[in-house]
């Protein structure tokens, strides 16, 4: 997309988080934005859509809108495709959609990589659909070999169970075959090699037997292996395809622009094209997208995000900033001072990074079974063959029944095992408002016995709330939600709506003026009101959170606040202690501060005014303990922690950063549901156990009749289907 | 038996055509809105022809 295409959109997204981190992204993968396309399509997303009617009315609109080509919706996603000219505005259309009642988002379409997952879903359902079809028609044929089909017309039917099974196998196997010559040619064993094997096995000697009039063939085996193991492999991709999209959507809803000003006006530009020295403008309400120096205006920044700390600092001119900070109050003008490589963004990418490899250190279930399985059945395999050619000096009939043991033993079970596990325990999570990002998660859940939050943006929602325990004369509360109606500051709008919510009418002030960076002032009744900052008042500022309201003459007047609590913590807080987890507080907030929250939401061990090096080491220092840490956090100062603990989960409000870190994103604003992701996944790993446990059983019975050599193709047949079908139902009385 | 040599090839033949309409159905993007499309078809909109 052309930078040019969005003069007018404004630095603020709507959406609650950083832009910082997808241009971190995107510098990791660098050289992708200099072939960006000069015009794409433009992409909303529509929350509220749920009907033809949303369809049609949406789609008009956009139709109806100068310069737009097409508009498409897609239901399924919710989501807006429109191609139009390129003086076309993401903005303009989203006040379109606006206009006809329906809410809609900008996203970005970088952000979205939907078209190359689809070409890998594509590519296994299509492997699929051969791999069915000829394993229908070949099972079709077999059936009457079974029932009594002899001489001439079972070889007739062996040869076109051939002709079909060789060239779908030769089709539908590849990815199995890929895997296979992949981890063999580094000397490595993994489930595909045993796969690839039994299937390369079973066609060559049914396809020898077939030519020497032989009696048994393994076609229907060895395709529907196939068919039964693709089925595996397409669920599991489509479990990570849908955490993939969920996640990318989570990530284009931020776009990554900034309003650098140049000589002839303010010009809406990429993150990623800033260079230092640019100087930029950020709005109240907008977040930094870069590190800088504050050249023009005062505010207030809000750091929770980095730091942890609720308390807003005072911005003046000279003061440096980092991304991800929020401006609150007035407009600020920003030197850059890193850009590209140089910039926390750089920094933050490598983070990403390294979070990713910390998490493919851990073997999952599914590798632990390949490990002592593959190299099991190879030597079982072979010593049969073996002990049966030195026993009856035949090799046609050892090689028979070496195959055998392969296709026997094969694991169609455990190839479903697990993606049958996991598809239904993700999809269960999703519904409850939780998304799985990584495949080992659900495992490294399950093995979680301390739970370490964050406290603000995680237990709280990081928006203040006035406190109600102090009383306030209703008069001033009057006046001070007359001065607090003005601002936009969230001091102000907590103010404001907490006496609405008490009853009292604010009261007439007049001749208001917001001074960015300290409060509002007006007169009333004749004398100089004034909230805001108590330097500017001229009172003792004091550890809490808190907004001064002076009256000329008289001393002034506190309010404090807190940070109000995210709906469900104390119920999460709760629940996590009932299933017998040990709950802990790290914030890098001030003490005292945390320290009362703590005792109101019910956790004893806590850490306040930590730092992020801190928090990380505190989780180290659990591990070394021995315990498995899921850590529960938002902010850039618990990245490294979220990348250090054994499971993290972090809010869909997050940092970006603090998402790509995490295993699980909680949708939702509730955070009640992490308790129940614990005990999701510890379900789905008794259940993934269990399933190992009746493949093995399977097993158990079956090779001794392979290796003794009366397994049939129906009784291969037989024990693979019965041993699907187990597991499958199996996977699906997960609670 | 004989019958088999014009039965098996047009059973084949049969299951071909479905395979081959399943990967047409793939290809021309019609699995990428299903919500949509069940939704489409209560629309007076699309009686005459399908949204492009």
């Amino acid at each position: 997309m052309s930078d040019s295409t969005f003069p007018e959109a404004p630095t603020a997204s709507a959406c609650p988080a950083c832009e910082a981190a997808p241009m971190a992204r995107r510098l990791a993968a660098s050289g992708a934005l200099e072939d960006k396309p000069e015009q794409g399509a433009l992409m909303l997303s529509l929350p509220g859509i749920h009907c033809a009617l949303c369809i049609t009315t949406v789609e008009k609109a956009l139709m109806a809108h100068p310069g737009v080509r097409s508009a498409r919706v897609n239901l399924t996603l919710r989501r807006a495709t429109v191609e139009a000219e390129p003086k076309v505005t993401a903005e303009a259309l989203v006040k379109t959609v606006n206009g006809v009642g329906y809410e809609a988002h900008e996203m970005d379409p970088s952000a979205l990589s939907t078209t190359a997952t689809d070409r890998q879903g594509r590519e296994l359902l299509m492997r699929l659909a051969v791999g069915g079809f000829a394993a229908m028609n070949v099972m079709l044929l077999s059936v009457a070999v079974w029932s009594g089909a002899a001489d001439a017309t079972r070889d007739l039917f062996h040869w076109i169970s051939a002709a079909i099974s060789i060239p779908a196998i030769a089709f539908s196997g590849q990815p199995f075959f890929r895997n296979a010559w992949a981890a063999l040619r580094h000397g490595r064993l993994n489930m595909d090699v045993p796969i690839t094997l039994a299937i390369l096995l079973a066609l060559g000697t049914s396809l020898y037997e077939t030519a020497h009039s032989g009696e048994h063939a393994y076609f229907d085996a060895a395709i529907s292996l196939t068919f039964f193991l693709l089925a595996g492999r397409y669920l599991d991709h489509r479990t990570r395809a849908i955490a993939r999209s969920a996640a990318e959507e989570l990530a284009a809803l931020e776009v990554a622009r900034a309003d650098r000003l140049t000589a002839d006006g303010e010009q809406t530009v990429d993150v990623a094209d800033l260079v230092a020295g640019d100087l930029i403008r950020v709005r109240p309400g907008g977040r930094m997208p870069v590190d800088g120096v504050i050249t023009e205006g005062t505010s207030e920044l809000d750091r929770s995000l980095l730091t942890g700390e609720t308390l807003p600092v005072f911005a003046e001119p000279g003061r440096v900033v980092s991304a991800g900070e929020v401006n609150l109050t007035g407009p600020l003008v920003i030197e850059v001072t890193a850009a590209g490589k140089d910039s926390s963004l750089h920094r933050m990418a490598d983070l990403v990074a390294m979070a990713e490899t910390t998490r493919n250190r851990y073997t999952s279930l599914a590798d632990k079974a390949a490990g002592l399985y593959a190299p099991g059945v190879h030597i079982l395999s072979l010593v049969a063959g073996l002990g049966w050619y030195f026993y009856t000096g035949d090799a046609r009939l050892a090689i028979n029944i070496a195959a055998a043991v392969l296709i026997i033993t094969c694991p169609c079970a455990l190839g479903l095992a697990v993606p049958a596990v996991t598809t239904a325990a993700s999809g269960r999570l999703f519904r409850k408002g939780m998304l799985i990002k990584s495949g080992t998660a659900l495992e490294r859940l399950a093995e979680v016995d301390t739970v370490v939050f964050d406290k603000t943006g995680t237990l709280t929602l990081g928006a203040p709330e006035l406190d109600a325990s102090e009383s306030h004369d209703r008069e001033e509360v009057a006046l001070a939600a007359g001065l607090a109606r003005a601002s936009s500051h969230p001091l102000s709008r907590a103010l404001y709506e907490a006496a609405k919510a008490a009853g009292i009418e604010a009261a007439e002030v007049s001749g208001i003026i917001e001074v960015p960076g300290y409060g509002t002032e007006g007169s009333w009744s004749g004398k100089r009101v004034r909230l805001g900052r108590a330097a500017w008042v001229g009172a003792e500022p004091g550890h809490k959170t808190a907004a001064w309201l002076a009256v000329e003459g008289e001393a002034p007047v506190c309010f404090t606040f807190t940070d109000r609590l995210r709906p469900g913590a104390e119920e999460a807080v709760r629940n996590l202690k009932e299933i017998g987890l040990h709950v802990a507080l790290i914030s890098g907030d001030a003490a005292p501060a945390v320290h009362a929250f703590a005792a109101r939401i019910g956790i004893e061990d806590v850490t306040a005014e930590a730092l992020p090096e801190q928090k990380a080491a505190r989780i180290a220092e659990l591990a070394a303990q021995g315990r498995k840490v899921l850590m529960v956090g938002d902010g850039l100062n618990d990245t490294a922690a979220l990348a250090a603990a054994h499971a993290s989960l972090s809010p869909a409000s997050a940092l970006d950063a603090a998402r790509v870190a995490s295993d699980l994103v909680l949708l939702g604003e509730d955070i009640a549901p992490v308790a129940s992701a614990v005990t999701t996944s510890r379900s789905a790993v008794h259940r993934i156990k269990e399933n190992f446990t009746i493949a093995t059983v399977y097993n158990f019975i079956a090779v001794p009749i392979a290796i003794a050599g009366w397994a049939t193709p129906l009784a291969a047949a037989l024990a693979m289907s019965a041993s699907s079908i187990t597991v499958s139902l199996n996977s699906l009385r997960l609670k | 038996m004989e019958v088999l040599v014009f039965l098996i090839p047009i059973s084949l033949f049969l299951g071909g055509i479905g395979l081959a309409a399943f990967f047409w159905t793939v290809k021309s993007d019609q699995y990428d809105d299903p919500e949509g499309d069940s939704q489409r078809i209560l629309s007076k909109e699309y009686d005459d022809h399908p949204k492009e």
